[in-house]
Order: structure tokens, then sequence, then C-alpha cells
């Protein structure tokens, strides 16, 4: 049999049906939904008298819309208020394996939830209409997003029409300095092959630096693999993937455990299976990263300093520089570290789990947030890391250190509810995207890791967090 | 979803590297719960000088003069032309939606994020790849002459430029013939029903615990 690559493997084990010019139908086994992109496709479901194919592989709970404060008030957006409110009636009308509504325990952002419940595994296919399903390709499952339109196609056929990709191994030795994380090395591959590097690729990330993550570092990984343009980052499942899933409310059950885990070992890339490209970073060399730009690939280390576009001599690069320093509000040549700051975000589908929250908590202990900084915030991933983060004395720490302790939600990562910026403020952001307006109408983004954005909030400008 | 054949269109260029999902349809738009009307909130932190809001009345609101969609010689194009990684980032389809419902049926453009391209054809839109040489050609004559129209054919997969050039792209045959015809995609995979009763039954014997 020929070798093949993890992608191989799990494309091959759900093609329902092939066309001759290779479209295929791809079985789904885990359908995600948030209020946001999924009320057209049920709408439709029900103007074509369809029923959902297998309610019992849905996994919803709102997100994008509810507010991190002040939950006794509700949702005083009314359209926000009927977006969440049009999620409860479809998926009282369909059913659902995992529903969460607004204020349930467990509510937190879709691609917390789905893993912290089990309810993502090695070896599926997961899809969700929101790009960052990219998350739970760190399981070992083949996880992007997709539209509406094919919201409503899964939800009718269980399947999804889809050509494969190619391949790209992202390889990543060595080991990594302290103080450097997964979102560090996340960004460093953008900043190597460009927000438009994956397109059309299913990247698989390897190398000992991968390996040696924890589940929740991988998940950072893979959630900012469509930053790289990859629908689909995939990591193969070990030994950590199992102790992880181990006991969680819907992974297998005892009487199935050694069985799924039989399997899931053989969910690995063949030794001889060959990509149809491979880039390689050594952890030694990634530093932490500061974005700079209005894109993910305008990435530079703390020790940077903002380009200057007269030395660029691509003239579509150029415009791109130009036009990001206007929009930042920055000057060529300066120095990261002298990029002063108004507000800090900790939370989203990226870096919002415990482990994310520890690593904050470590660099905020006993020290202030700078008076300059207007807000700082956390806003953990879901109820469960609420209040995991509470039971060890977490949020003290925030609050003590002058953060405020948010309730679960994507929150200012994309500013749907109430959590925003205003024109030309400044957040440094544990969040996925530094596009123009991404987090407030005129607001200003630099992405970095949790870490980071603790030292930079007790600082009041950009710092490296490895001298502190 | 609506049939795409031929279209002579007036094209309009859209000249940036990158642009993200956010920027064609901002957030706050996407609380709705329709699929239309989305066309008048297309690049809303571009095209308007104030801040825009679900249901606003967009016919008085402060203009940004200089944004390419609001000089007079591009009004009613339905062709737009776009640079590299056209559609990044969210993976929202009321992006498309909202490009449709102002008017646009064909972009051409290097290249596109993999998400916007797919949702592009559920739409009944043609999402085009032109060689990097062959936009910075139209994109060129677009900007300097008025009235610039391309002719693009679906069967024979060819734009015609004004000056009588054509050249080919390349579409999967699933595709061309959906958007030829208009088809319902969830209507044709129900064909499939039994392949795909059969395909779970096997599935469900391999991994039990994904039924569980």
């Amino acid at each position: 049999m020929a070798a093949k690559t993890l992608y191989d493997k799990l494309w091959d084990s759900h093609v329902v049906h092939e066309d001759a010019d290779g479209t295929c139908l791809i079985y789904i086994d885990r359908h995600l939904v948030h209020e946001v992109t999924s009320p057209q496709a049920f709408e439709g479901l029900r103007l074509a008298g369809r029923k959902p194919w297998r309610p019992d592989t849905l996994v919803a709970n709102p997100d994008h819309n509810t507010p991190t404060k002040d939950w006794d008030k509700g949702i005083e957006d009314p359209i926000s208020r009927l977006q969440v409110e049009t999620l409860d009636s479809n998926i009282k009308e369909t059913g659902a394996l995992v529903y969460f509504p607004f204020k349930h325990a467990n509510q937190g952002i879709i691609h917390v939830i789905g893993p912290e419940n089990g309810t993502t595994l090695p070896g599926m296919t997961v899809v969700c209409g929101d790009s960052h399903t990219s998350t739970h390709g760190a399981f070992g499952a083949l996880a992007h997003g997709i539209g509406t339109s094919e919201v409503e196609h899964v939800m009718a056929t269980q399947t999804l029409i889809a050509k494969k990709s190619k391949s790209l191994l992202v390889k990543v030795d060595g080991q990594l300095g302290v103080g450097v994380t997964a979102k560090d090395v996340a960004l460093a591959i953008i900043g190597k092959i460009g927000t438009a590097g994956g397109n059309g690729f299913a990247i698989e990330f390897g190398g000992e630096v991968i390996r040696a993550l924890s589940m929740e570092g991988r998940m950072t990984i893979c959630n900012m693999a469509i930053e790289a343009g990859a629908r689909a980052g995939i990591i193969a499942p070990d030994a950590k993937t199992a102790e992880y899933l181990k006991g969680r409310q819907y992974a297998p059950k005892p009487a199935d455990w050694d069985k799924a885990v039989a399997y899931w070992n053989t969910l690995a890339t063949d030794a001889d299976a060959t990509f149809d490209s491979v880039v390689e970073l050594k952890g030694a060399d990634i530093a932490p990263q500061v974005t700079w730009g209005t894109s993910p690939e305008q990435v530079l280390p703390i020790n940077g300093r903002v380009p200057d576009p007269a030395q660029e001599k691509d003239a579509t690069k150029r415009t791109s520089i130009e036009n990001a320093l206007k929009y930042m509000g920055l000057t060529a040549n300066t120095p990261i570290e002298e990029i002063k700051l108004d507000k800090i975000f900790i939370g989203s589908c990226t870096n919002s789990r415990i482990e994310d929250l520890r690593a904050a908590a470590v660099v905020a202990r006993g020290k202030k947030v700078a008076s300059s900084i207007k807000l700082a915030m956390v806003v953990p991933g879901s109820g469960q890391v609420k209040r995991m983060a509470e039971a060890e004395g977490l949020d003290k720490i925030f609050t003590e250190a002058g953060f405020e302790w948010r309730e679960p939600g994507c929150s200012m990562c994309l500013a749907m509810n109430a959590d925003r910026l205003s024109p030309g403020e400044r957040c440094a952001s544990t969040s996925n995207r530094n596009f123009e307006g991404r987090q407030g109408q005129g607001g200003r983004t630099h992405l970095v890791s949790p870490a980071m954005a603790v030292a930079a909030a007790i600082a009041g400008h950009f710092v490296d967090v490895r001298n502190i | 979803m609506k049939a795409f054949t031929q279209l002579k269109g007036l094209a309009c260029p859209i000249d940036r590297a990158n642009i993200d999902t956010d920027a064609i349809i901002p957030k706050q738009f996407l609380k709705s719960i329709k699929r239309s009307g989305f066309g008048p909130y297309l690049f809303d932190e571009w095209r308007y000088k104030d801040h825009g809001e679900p249901g606003m009345d967009c016919t008085n609101r402060p203009l940004n003069e200089d944004f390419v969609l609001n000089l007079p010689r591009y009004k009613g194009a339905q062709v737009m032309l776009a640079r590299e990684n056209f559609g990044c980032g969210s993976s929202r389809e009321h992006a498309p939606w909202a490009i449709e419902d102002y008017g646009f049926r064909v972009i051409i453009a290097p290249s596109y994020a993999d998400i916007f391209f797919n949702n592009c054809y559920k739409n009944g839109m043609l999402p085009i790849v032109a060689s990097h040489a062959m936009v910075d050609k139209l994109f060129k004559e677009c900007q300097e002459n008025v009235g610039y129209s391309l002719n693009v054919d679906l069967p024979s997969q060819t734009v015609t430029l004004p000056s009588g050039e054509t050249f080919g792209f390349e579409i999967n045959a699933t595709s061309k013939h959906n958007l030829l015809n208009g088809l319902d995609e969830i209507g044709l995979t129900l064909l499939h029903a039994e392949k795909i009763k059969t395909f779970e039954q096997k599935h469900k014997q391999n991994q039990p615990w994904l039924f569980a």
C-alpha cells in the first residue's frame, strides 16, 4: 500500500463518493454551530422542508454576540439578542448532542467547548461555519471552516462537497526558549510563509517543538493555520492527546476506549510518505512575536523595528506597508518596544484556555497594570475554564493587578458584542486577526502571546517577556 | 441558486492585496439572520465616512469619495478586479452575499482564500483566477478607460477584453455544471443518500464511539 500522510488517511477514511473530476462527498462526524453563521442555514432547511441528517453530531452554543459582563441584564442589543434567541429556537426544533445556551455554566467559545467536552476526537471530520475550526486539528481531526450554504448542506446530508487539498508539512524542530510560546511559533510560521502561504494546502505541523507542546498549545497553532491561508491544520494524535481526552463527557466510554486509542495510534504520517511542500523552522530561532501591521504576516520579533516602506522593492508590498503604517499610526523604524498601548485583551479561541491564563497569571502576579492603560481584560474561553482558573486563584491575581475578569465569549477578538476599541485606540491582543477594524472601527491591533500581553499591560508598552 | 452562463459587465478595480472578509463586510452586519440586504454595507468602513450599523439607511450617509466604488464611472459594475489572496480571514458567507447583493457576479484575481472561493460558487458567482500579468493588465486598462467592460463566458471558460483579446480560465467540471444550471447542491447530494447511509453503517462499525 502506498505510504500516506495523516491528511491522506483522514481524507480517505471519509470519502463517500468521488466524481470524475475529483470532487468528493466527504462524511462529516462533528458539526459545531454558533449563532452568527447558522440562522440562514436553518431557514434554508425549513424552506426546503428538510431535516438535519444527524442532529446527534451537532454541538452548539452562542459565543460571538454574548456580553462578557452584567449577565443579569441579558443581551442589550436587540439585533444581537434576536440572533442568539434564533439559535435557541433552531436547536430546540432540531435537537443537538450538546447545547449550552447563553448563561449556561459550560457556555463558551465554540472552539474551546468542543475539545473540553470531548466532542472533538482524533480521526474525525469537524466543520463549523467559522474559519477557526482549524483549531480542532490539534487532535488529529480533519477540521475546517465552511460557509453558511455548506452549513446547510452538512446539516441536510451529513456530507460536504470538497476537493482534496495539497499537503504542506511545517516542521519546527529543536526547542523553544523560555518565554516563547505556541502563539509565537504560529506567528513566526505566518511571518515566514505569509497569509496566502497555505492557500490550497492542508498543513500538518510536526517536529520536536510541536510534539513537546501541550494540547492547549497545539490548539493555538492549529487555530492560526487559517491565518496562514490553510483551511485545515493537523497535528498527529499521541499519548498526550489520549490523556487529555480520557474521562471527558463525550470521549469514548471505557468499553470503547482501548479500541479508539488503538485506532488513533494509526493516525500518523507514514515514514516514507511525501508532502507537496515542506517548510522548516528552528525553535531556538523564534523570539516572542508582535504584529505591527494589519495582516498577521506583518509580524516581527520583539526586538525588531517597524519596517520602512522605502526599503521594499516590490510595489504591491510597499503599498501594503504604507497602508498598514498609516492605519496603525506608526512611523517607520520605530522599535517595537517603544509602541505604547491603550488596551489589553487576553482571550479568544486562540488564547483563552487554562494554560494561556496560567501563563498570563505568572507574569501578572504581584504586578500592576500601568496607569496609562485604559482597560485590561481577561476573557476566559468557557465556563469550565473560568471555574478552573478561579479554583486556582488566577482571577485574584488578575484583578489585583488591575485586569477585569470577565464572563466567557469571543468578546473583543471581533467586537460583535459591546467589547471593542474606539477609533485610534491601540491594543495588545492575544487574538488571531489584526485586520483593519477587526476589534472596532479604527482600532489598532497588535497580536501577541498571553505572557507578552500581560508584560505590555504592566509596562504600558511592548517589552520582551524574556527579560522579566 | 442563480444560474450563471455569460455576462458582459463594467469592471471595477479594487486595488489592494489580501483584502479580508472583515473589510468586505464588517462584523456588526453579521448580526442579521437574513441572507439578503448586505449590498449597501459592502466595504462599509472604506466606503462611508461615518460608522455603519445594521438597518441604517445608506442613501444619505457621508461617502468617502476617494474609494473606488464611489466613483461615478464605476456605478453599476458587475465584474470586480481584485488582487492576491482576496477574501482571506473569516469564513463569513456574508462577504459573497454582500458582493452579490451590490451587483457583482464575477471576480477576477490572481488568487483567493479557499473558503471565500467556495462560498462564491454557492451563490451563483464566478471567481476567476487569472495570471498576475493578466490581472495587472486588466487593472491598468480599466483605470485608463472609462466604461471598461469585460465579456465573461462560462461555457467556453473565456474572458474577452474590449480590445478583443481573450484569456481562458480553469473551473472544475462539477462547479461549472452546477453554476451553468443553477442547481441545488443539496438536492444533488441527496441523490447519493443510499451511498451516504452505506458509508455511515461501515463507519459506525469501525468507530462506534462516533455514534454514541
